[in-house]
């Protein structure tokens, strides 16, 4: 990160803040109006809450996520079956999965780390809380997987929607040749819609998480246009594809011969959250690529790599893959 | 060469030894992506039963990928041991399975057994190995490896710390770490998987973990998991790293999917043993994993097993300090379920040391894969029992960067505890020094991360 690129986000940012306060914000909409409306370096998620804390602390890093103390909050099982009145005799509680006592250093350490630290032990084993908190967050991350991105977002976003030649989640899982295949339909309507041999052509896909679509992708298409369109390289016709896999790139490629492909894709979901996307770019990618020549920028989501901050960084990715004429280890390569 | 076999009142034909070699297979949905599978459950045992009839000579003699298209197939070829190879060549895999299950055969048959035989060969018997056998023979032999210290000695089992970050962040790096060494975790490796791959960025948390393991004296050894020409650079540029990681897989097409050749090896080889601040001799760490060839459009209608078996032969040849596994990682189209993964954790596992390797196991699970912790515990309990040199571990088995589950750090303690193991003889004695164990179990005070501060 250098720079040039902070001040390309602040910029960035700045154009939203204006945006919103002319419009009704849509994108904005959906954070509470409590949060300060950007603050993606200095905050901390909570992420049994999901609950945020910003604190403006304008000299800190650029990526430094983690630094101030997690809130302190009480941890609920989400799910209304569990709070619906069953007998007024017994209240229902909120599960606390919070161990009491923290001792300092273990406090000081988990601000650094999303991961599981500072959690004690029975004997060798997890404590019981802990545990659960664990097994609830797989249980949520399993949910997860698949789901569909909504018709409002893509409205939204002004993009088509395209098919592959997969028809159902479980073939979408056992069956990846499937989703690196566009269906016949879908060839004809790109070609129809888009426009040919793009310098840079932008696709997204639901993946393995659709919510990590609707969670960033807005964000970081916003950044990403801007950052080419600030760097005057021209994009093509932005899709949808519905259940894709990343390989299917290369048959997009070739079909619309695109220069360089931005390919936004959910990824598998995590125990920390299920709502990371990745970004992969590759140079002319056509039938036969190797993945060697892909790169991506994977763990973007609000608790990793901020999403405005991801998009703005693309660009200039993209840049240097258009300089060099190479992406992945030919262009480490060529770099020198 | 017999490829067909009346079995069960039924005619079962086979077009070819590949054809046998895939449908001899266990169940893996990898295979049946890959169009190669066994059709039905009979069928299956029928080809187990032509198999065990071929002869060791009929696998080498009828090589699946030749040498003239293949550098993997070459390197294998050019590591056997002709003189050994002729001791065996005319046995059936069949003898082949009961010599190595023989209470006669023991580390020091085993071991030179190895080097008569090339993977396909090796991929061959465990076909007609049940897990029970994969475990109970892989468990008769001892690889040991040395990077800084010594590893695989009978009765331990190591562990790889990974304290990986989803940014990068050296101080969520360091926190994470701090808390795995408090578990007496990390003595095979204390590595990273970074979430960017820049030499600049490799470059700084090989040295802060280096720094943090010569502040504390640690008998241990680092390493950042970025691809092999990044790690190249970085350590031309000065970098401390003590080992060379790299993903490898089982033919040529897909080594070079994955960036890399032989040659490239050879030349970060070099590196290491001039500018890598390891001692060596084992100065390289390769992960494999079953279906990546065919992930990479790269596995010539092979099963998955036979590819994988070909990841060690390769492997071999580097003499690498650390050789694992990521089982569960590629996902439901490869390895369907719990089943699946814990079978292809002991075949990988075994044909590793059957290869003579230092084979330790991701033991690990995605979450769009029908498996959750109680299946890899159960993986971890059976790998231990079978010997392995190594497992992952990550605070409470969940990577916060990589998405996935894995061993947590109280898992490694438990299975150390249960099966009486001890990690590696002189980080024990660190581990002493430092009252995390004591008696020759965690302390008191063991897992708490403030035992690193002064």
């Amino acid at each position: 990160m250098n720079d040039q690129l902070v001040s390309m986000i602040t910029q960035l940012v700045m154009e939203k803040m204006e945006k919103s306060t002319g419009s009704q914000a849509p994108e904005i909409a959906a954070t509470s109006t409590e949060q300060p409306l950007i603050k993606f370096y200095d905050k901390v998620e909570n992420r049994s809450s999901g609950t945020t804390e910003a604190t403006a602390t304008s000299q800190e890093p650029l990526i430094q996520l983690y630094q101030h103390g997690a809130p302190q909050e009480v941890t609920t099982f989400a799910s209304t079956t569990f709070n619906q009145p069953v007998n007024d005799a017994v209240p229902i509680k909120p599960f606390q999965f919070e161990e009491e006592s923290l001792t300092e250093s273990v406090q000081a350490a988990k601000k650094h780390t999303p991961a599981r630290i500072g959690v004690g032990r029975a004997g060798t084993r997890p404590k019981t809380k802990t545990w659960l908190k664990f097994r609830l967050d797989h249980a949520a991350a399993v949910d997860a997987v698949y789901g569909e991105v909504s018709e409002d977002l893509l409205q939204k976003l002004d993009v088509f929607q395209v098919t592959t030649k997969v028809t159902d989640k479980e073939e979408y899982i056992t069956r990846p040749d499937l989703g690196r295949r566009l269906s016949e339909e879908s060839k004809a309507l790109i070609q129809q819609k888009c426009k040919p041999q793009p310098k840079v052509q932008i696709i997204i896909s639901n993946g393995l998480s659709a919510s990590a679509i609707e969670e960033n992708v807005q964000d970081v298409y916003l950044a990403l246009q801007q950052s080419l369109s600030n760097l005057n390289i021209d994009i093509g016709t932005t899709f949808y594809i519905d259940k894709g896999r990343v390989a299917l790139m290369d048959e997009i490629g070739e079909l619309l011969q695109a220069e360089v492909i931005v390919y936004l894709i959910g990824e598998r979901p995590g125990l920390v959250s299920a709502e990371s996307m990745s970004a992969y770019l590759c140079y002319k990618p056509r039938i036969g690529t190797v993945e060697a020549e892909r790169m991506v920028i994977s763990n973007i989501h609000k608790g990793g790599i901020p999403p405005l901050e991801a998009g703005a960084y693309l660009g200039t990715v993209v840049e240097k893959i258009l300089h060099y004429q190479a992406s992945g280890v030919e262009l480490v390569a060529k770099e020198g | 060469m017999n490829l067909s076999v009346i079995f069960g009142g039924e005619k079962y034909n086979f077009k070819s030894l590949k054809d046998v070699m895939a449908k001899a297979n266990e169940e893996k949905s990898g295979d049946q992506l890959a169009g190669i599978a066994a059709e039905t459950v009979q069928q299956r045992i029928a080809a187990k039963a032509v198999l065990s009839e071929l002869l060791v000579k009929d696998i080498r003699e009828n090589p699946l990928v030749p040498q003239e298209n293949d550098e993997v197939s070459r390197i294998i070829e050019g590591d056997i041991n002709e003189q050994i190879y002729g001791e065996i060549k005319n046995w059936s895999i069949e003898q082949l399975r009961e010599y190595i299950l023989s209470n006669d055969t023991g580390d020091r048959e085993l071991k030179r057994l190895s080097k008569g035989m090339n993977s396909e060969i090796i991929a061959a018997v465990t076909k007609l190995m049940s897990n029970l056998d994969l475990v109970h023979a892989a468990n008769k032999v001892e690889i040991l490896s040395t990077c800084n210290i010594t590893i695989g000695q009978k009765g331990t089992l190591s562990s790889r710390l990974q304290p990986n970050h989803p940014t990068d962040n050296i101080d969520g790096i360091i926190a994470s770490l701090k808390e795995g060494l408090s578990y007496g975790i990390g003595d095979a490796v204390i590595g990273i998987n970074p979430v960017d791959d820049s030499v600049e960025s490799v470059k700084k948390v090989l040295t802060a973990t280096k720094e943090f393991i010569n502040d504390w004296s640690i008998p241990t050894q680092n390493c950042v998991l970025a691809h092999i020409t990044t790690q190249m650079k970085a350590i031309k540029q000065g970098a401390p790293a003590d080992m060379i990681f790299q993903s490898i897989a089982g033919t040529e097409i897909a080594n070079r999917s994955f960036g890399i050749s032989a040659d490239l090896i050879r030349e970060a080889e070099e590196l290491i043993k001039k500018q890598g601040t390891g001692t060596g001799p084992n100065l390289f760490y390769f992960e494999t994993g079953q279906g990546s060839e065919l992930s990479a459009e790269a596995h010539m209608g092979i099963d998955q097993v036979t590819l994988e078996s070909r990841n060690y032969g390769f492997a071999r040849h580097f003499n690498p300090y650390i050789v694992n596994t990521v089982v569960g990682f590629i996902g439901p189209e490869y390895l369907y379920n719990n089943k699946q993964v814990i079978r292809a954790g002991l075949e990988d596992h075994f044909m590793g040391k059957m290869h003579g390797i230092p084979m330790g196991v991701d033991i690990c699970y995605t979450n769009h894969i029908k498996a959750d912790q109680n299946d890899v515990e159960d993986l971890s309990v059976l790998l231990t029992a079978a010997g392995v040199n190594f497992i992952i571990a990550a605070p409470m088995g969940d990577d916060v960067m990589l998405n996935y589950q894995s061993m947590s750090f109280h898992d490694v303690a438990t299975l150390l505890q249960t099966f009486g193991k001890k990690p590696a003889p002189e980080y024990l004695a660190w581990l002493e020094k430092m009252g995390i164990y004591e008696n020759g179990r965690l302390s008191a005070r063991a897992g708490d991360l403030s035992i690193f501060e002064r």
